[in-house]
């Protein structure tokens, strides 16, 4: 046998098992989770290698119920949190939005003074440790009155996913040819009409890719949590909240559910778009 | 018309299109600055003099006398030099492995065969699910009294392992005893497997743009795979490489939540991040914590400095 020949076989045969290897080092965390948040703790003390479920517990839905259930009624109160995420992150997305669309507007098509040092202050934002702005922030917020609030971590959320949402839609600006806009200007449109009217429309994928992206961000962020409303639990978010809840009184598994609540938005979103995604994420070179 | 007036009046449509882009851009570039910039020159006010969590509202913003006792404080205490030579072998190691095996995946990938875009899609599950879940699962199957992977070592015979709370682990090898720090690696290997698929993603568009005659001519010339990924894949993919290195290197050493959610820094993972955040909420002194930040962005800024150095005098060459 040849050396090409040889080869062409072995690594025939590594490619199949690196296949495997890939789906099911990507996979099995998310089934042993999934499998986990349905089982009371007891039954997996006493057989730890089980990880099925059985039909009567994934109908009675018990550990979510447990979870999900008001602290009042002895639950763990996740409803709040869901519901304090949710508000965190669809306002961050849709004020991100707003200011970003028009700065990536600007900044990809229009000459203005100061244009080259918004490029490059973007990209130099974008690189800097996250743990090094909130100290100062946690001082400035704890003085001004902001800390103990969702609008405080909004805000946060805001000016850190800023920087991000420049940098993808800059990209997928410039790359619309600017004779479309001419032409609408030609047309007798203002700058606003053509923004609203050609722009956006032509860059709604891109668009739509960065919105689930800060979404994901905002959704997941859990260092400004932990810092600004750690002190009220009434403020908590999933993320801080499973954190918090990560002790010897709260069986394993009941986290394992609370672990698939916050999962589920994320997965289904990412799924939902994730040509969009993959292909903004490389364009992008997106912060993780 | 003449030449005059034409003139007035491009230079009217280029005033008119400054003021344009600079109204556009301010809202963000205020709520930047205001939230981002401004809090950066802060913290080097705060790191000049003495502020506690305590007297948070009595801490000045520019009048003050500074003075060097934050940096002294952090730099003399006994755990510094282990947490930067910790966060250093984690930062390297981490980006290293998790774009290696980014790499062997995009290889994997590349090719068609059945249920490729599924595989590429599940290989994205451990970067898109939210940290804290997949630090909790990891905990999870790593746990010594219940996880399966204690599960499996004891039903192979196995001591049940601490993964996550051990410090150094003896371990025998070819009538070899020598230690390892156990729970610095399991934190490596949950980075190399979380940040493996940003890697993979970057990769597979790179390998995908790359001219198919190069390889087709090698081909010809009779190279085996190996050859052909050595000599023609690998230095194709220069360019793409470095840059990864440089994004997961920076964004690796300035993680947190990681090693956060999985150890607390304990067991020997404390890294920079995490010994800041210590400072700050674990022993209520805002000034060390600001200049510990101060000494993480100074060493980031030096490797980026070199890096770039070394970097474009390559493309120069």
């Amino acid at each position: 046998m040849t050396r090409a020949r040889f080869e062409e076989r072995l690594f025939g045969t590594l490619k199949v098992l690196s296949i495997g290897f890939f789906v099911v080092v990507s996979l099995f965390p998310l089934v042993y989770m999934v499998g986990l948040s349905f089982k009371p703790i007891q039954e997996l003390l006493r057989d730890p290698t089980n990880i099925v479920p059985s039909w009567e517990q994934i109908r009675s839905l018990e550990t979510y119920r447990a979870v999900l259930r008001p602290q009042s009624e002895g639950g763990q109160g996740f409803l709040l949190f869901i519901r304090n995420s949710t508000i965190v992150a669809t306002s961050t997305v849709l004020l991100t939005l707003g200011f970003g669309i028009l700065a990536a507007y600007a900044v990809a098509r229009l000459n203005f003074f100061g244009k080259r040092s918004v490029s490059l202050g973007i990209i130099l934002i974008y690189l800097f440790p996250a743990v090094v702005v909130s100290i100062p922030l946690f001082v400035m917020f704890s003085r001004i009155g902001l800390r103990s609030s969702l609008l405080g971590l909004i805000v946060v959320y805001l000016a850190s996913t800023l920087p991000v949402t420049l940098y993808m839609l800059r990209g997928y600006f410039q790359s619309i040819p600017k004779e479309l806009e001419e032409a609408g200007m030609v047309d007798g449109l203002s700058r606003a009409g053509v923004i609203w009217k050609i722009t956006l429309p032509l860059a709604a994928p891109a668009v739509a890719a960065t919105a689930l992206y800060v979404f994901m961000i905002a959704w997941n962020e859990f260092l400004y949590a932990l810092l600004f409303v750690l002190e009220n639990r009434q403020l908590w978010t999933l993320s801080l909240g499973l954190q918090q809840l990560d002790t010897q009184e709260v069986p394993k598994t009941m986290l394992m559910a609370g672990s698939v609540i916050i999962t589920i938005p994320v997965i289904v979103l990412f799924f939902a778009a994730e040509r969009f995604l993959t292909e903004g994420l490389t364009a992008g070179g997106v912060k993780g | 018309m003449s030449t005059q007036s034409i003139k007035a009046g491009r230079s009217g449509l280029a005033r008119r299109e400054n003021r344009l882009g600079i109204g556009l851009v301010m809202p963000a570039v205020v709520v930047v600055g205001a939230l981002v910039v401004f809090p950066l020159i802060w913290n080097v006010a705060l790191s000049l003099q003495p502020a506690r969590l305590l007297n948070i509202r009595n801490v000045s913003v520019f009048g003050f006398t500074p003075t060097l006792r934050n940096y002294r404080v952090v730099t003399q205490d006994l755990d510094f030099w282990p947490v930067l030579w910790t966060t250093f072998v984690y930062t390297i190691f981490g980006t290293i492995l998790s774009i290696g095996i980014g790499l062997w995946a995009a290889l994997t990938l590349q090719k068609t065969f059945k249920g490729r875009g599924m595989v590429r899609g599940l290989t994205l599950f451990p970067y898109v699910v939210p940290v804290i879940a997949a630090a909790f699962v990891w905990k999870m199957m790593l746990n010594p009294t219940f996880g399966i992977i204690n599960e499996w070592i004891a039903a192979g015979g196995g001591q049940r392992i601490d993964f996550l709370g051990t410090k150094s682990q003896e371990v025998h090898l070819l009538g070899l005893t020598f230690s390892i720090p156990l729970a610095l690696i399991t934190v490596i290997l949950f980075e190399a497997w979380r940040y493996f698929p940003f890697a993979f993603l970057f990769i597979l568009a790179a390998l995908q743009s790359l001219p198919k005659d190069v390889e087709e001519a090698a081909i010809v010339d009779g190279a085996t795979l190996s050859q052909r990924f050595w000599y023609v894949t690998l230095p194709q993919l220069g360019p793409v490489l470095s840059v990864l290195f440089l994004l997961r290197f920076i964004w690796t050493f300035n993680k947190f939540d990681d090693v956060f959610l999985l150890t607390g820094g304990g067991a020997g993972t404390r890294v920079i991040t995490v010994k800041i955040i210590d400072w700050l909420l674990g022993r209520a002194d805002v000034g060390a914590a600001a200049a510990l930040g101060m000494i993480l962005a100074g060493i980031l800024l030096i490797l980026m400095a070199v890096y770039f150095k070394w970097f474009y005098q390559e493309e120069a060459a």
